[in-house]
């Protein structure tokens, strides 16, 4: 802004000859001049002309300078414009009254140019701060008005990729902040398509969009692969090795991922970075979970260690598992909550009260508040009888005769590729093109799962079923599964898939073959029995007994090692 | 000054000795520490005696250093962590990139 334009100035006098000396000197200083003769005048005037200073006379017939100052102050609002009394007043309470009425100072009479002219620019001078700043903090208030939208639109968008899946199902109790997509928790949830959950729990270093932005790649991976049937062990590794790709050296995750199948009681869990996660059975029995990884996003694929930890569960247990920010709530004095905090609150909740509102409440209790900080997540997930599942949410209804109908297909792992590779997502993929098994997914997903863990568990890897029936027998499993694991040069697993269409429906037929040595079908007890019952606690069998309920017709020969099994739709 | 550095006599190691807390309000700080600490630096020695707090962008910026110092070839030693400091690191098992004691 030029100090030096030009200026609107509008003068109220009732002297003629007044008014028309200080036009003249005005417009003489380079000026434009509106005049009125009275105060009514003016302020119609200020109305019209949008002067930048006003110079009024302080006594006028018809509405006086005081009255005209008082209205003109109202009708600028938040504009300042300088107004100025023109008066021969001396006496003090006089002139504080046109101070009082709005008046910013006084010029007076009679005129003196210099005076006049020192006292306009210094008004000005005001004006034009007064401008800039209002500018500038208008400026503000939109730029953070846009923002602010932007931010909404953004989690808008973040929402849909990072949905809360099924983190309502009635065995999950959460707690996430609402603003958790700018602080850098995450917190997710999906169904398998077999059964059971994946849980994952994130907390990204720093804060805002850098976070949230790294938040939704995880959230994508998370899904994606959850719903297609990965394991826990490959949306790990996936994720890893995305974040360390795209996050800047000094971002990362911390993370905890937990696979949860409630038919055989079994939790496995991987912790990097969060704090102890808790499995409590009662008030006195209850197991930490601590941290065993470094975070997401810091090692490369080489080094970077999905292993999960194998844990066995019973019904009721509850597997509580939190961000930092729990730790990190303090009191009015600044002590932490910590891990103490955390114990304390479990340990107090006995019998009667849910964990996880005993931890809330305990955190509320020493916080001192009902609202807590943004990065604090919390969530309590309890293993409970299958049936009582969230079910995936159902496919998008398709024509069901898009799609192959009437296809072979054979796959056939070998060797090593054994041990490191999980082919049921892909085995899967293959199926669900055809829209009738695609709405079917979770059985399909289902038999494929036990073939394959029957070929290759009991198959290849000759693992007596038997040892899973005891608690000391089931860590010698889970060992000797890995340990055989890394020696399986020679072996394969061969799946041929054959797919047509019925009057009724398709049919799909699935010969799993192993190089293994096979089993007793003759005698198994659950291909003896013609009435299928489940084998209670005993875990040999459930898959067998799994397959022949959703199948057709399920026939082995080759002394074991081969399984025809033939599964139907109807459209 | 929150943070010192001096040099070993044969030059070839940097201590980074950090006071109070070590949060991303030491980030410039540490950066000149390590960035301008002489050419012929091949070890660090990041001294946590007096820092009484330790963040996650501190953990960052450990992780910057490591980068700095060769990645996967880095010696770094952090040194004389109080309990609260030596938990975050051991929480997020950072032993596995840097020598604790």
């Amino acid at each position: 802004m030029d100090e030096s334009a030009p200026l609107k100035i509008l003068i109220a006098d009732d002297s003629d000859s007044d008014r028309l000396i200080l036009k003249t000197l005005l417009k003489r200083l380079g000026h434009m001049v509106v005049d009125a003769a009275n105060g009514h005048e003016a302020v119609a005037l200020f109305q019209s002309e949008t002067p930048d200073i006003v110079l009024l006379d302080a006594l006028m017939p018809s509405m006086d300078g005081m009255e005209a100052a008082r209205h003109i102050k109202k009708l600028a609002g938040e504009r300042l414009v300088p107004l100025i009394f023109i008066t021969s007043l001396t006496e003090p309470e006089d002139l504080a009254g046109c101070l009082e009425a709005g008046g910013d100072g006084f010029l007076s009479k009679p005129y003196n140019r210099v005076m006049i002219k020192a006292k306009i620019n210094a008004f000005n001078r005001m004006r034009l701060m007064h401008q800039a700043l209002s500018d500038q903090r208008d400026l503000m208030h939109e730029r953070n008005r846009q923002l602010l939208k932007e931010q909404h639109i953004a989690r808008g968008v973040f929402d849909n990729v990072a949905h809360t899946g099924c983190l309502n199902a009635p065995n999950i109790r959460f707690h996430a902040s609402p603003l958790s997509v700018f602080s850098g928790d995450v917190l997710f949830a999906s169904p398998r398509p077999a059964g059971g959950m994946l849980v994952f729990a994130g907390d990204f270093t720093g804060h805002g969009l850098p976070a949230a932005i790294g938040a939704m790649p995880v959230a994508e991976s998370f899904y994606g692969m959850a719903g297609k049937g990965f394991n826990g062990a490959d949306i790990l590794r996936e994720i890893n090795q995305k974040l360390v790709r795209i996050l800047p050296k000094d971002m990362f995750c911390c993370g905890a991922m937990v696979e949860v199948d409630f038919a055989l009681n079994q939790l496995n869990i991987w912790n990097g970075g969060l704090p102890d996660m808790w499995l409590m059975r009662s008030p006195t029995e209850r197991y930490s979970l601590p941290s065993r990884h470094l975070p997401l996003g810091i090692l490369g694929p080489d080094q970077f260690k999905a292993d999960m930890e194998t844990v066995r569960s019973r019904p009721g247990d509850r597997l509580l598992l939190m961000t930092d920010g729990v730790l990190e709530c303090s009191d009015s004095e600044g002590q932490l909550f910590g891990e103490q905090g955390v114990r304390r609150a479990i340990e107090n909740a006995g019998l009667s009260r849910h964990p996880f509102d005993a931890l809330m409440s305990e955190i509320q209790r020493f916080t001192g508040q009902h609202k807590f900080g943004d990065d604090l997540t919390l969530c309590c997930l309890e293993m409970v009888d299958e049936a009582g599942q969230a079910a995936l949410p159902d496919a998008v209804e398709l024509s069901t005769l898009a799609g192959p109908t009437q296809w072979r297909c054979d796959y056939e792992l070998q060797g090593s590729t054994l041990g490191e590779f999980n082919p049921l997502p892909l085995l899967l993929h293959i199926c669900m093109e055809v829209p009738g098994l695609r709405r079917r997914s979770g059985e399909v997903y289902t038999l494929l799962s036990e073939l394959y863990n029957n070929a290759l568990e009991h198959g290849v890897l000759q693992l007596p079923s038997e040892w899973k029936y005891t608690p000391e027998g089931f860590d010698r499993y889970y060992s000797e599964r890995a340990k055989r694991l890394s020696r399986v040069d020679g072996h394969y697993i061969r799946f041929s898939f054959h797919h047509d269409l019925t009057a009724l429906g398709g049919r799909l037929r699935v010969v799993c073959e192993d190089s293994g040595e096979g089993f007793d079908f003759q005698n198994h007890p659950v291909l003896q029995a013609t009435e299928m019952a489940q084998s209670g606690p005993r875990y040999g069998g459930r898959g067998l007994a799994l397959i022949k309920r959703l199948a057709k017709t399920v026939q082995f020969d080759k002394k074991g090692s081969r399984v025809d099994v033939v599964y139907e739709w109807f459209f | 000054m929150p943070i010192e550095t001096h040099r070993s006599h044969d030059g070839r190691s940097l201590t980074i000795k950090i006071e109070g807390r070590f949060d991303f309000s030491t980030h410039q700080a540490f950066r000149d520490a390590y960035e301008h600490g002489g050419r012929d630096v091949s070890g660090y020695v990041v001294d946590l005696s007096d820092a009484t707090y330790l963040d996650s962008s501190a953990l960052g910026m450990l992780l910057l250093l490591r980068d700095h110092a060769g990645g996967d070839s880095a010696d770094i030693v952090i040194q004389n962590c109080n309990n609260d400091v030596r938990k975050i690191l051991t929480i997020s098992n950072f032993e596995q990139l840097f020598t604790i004691r």
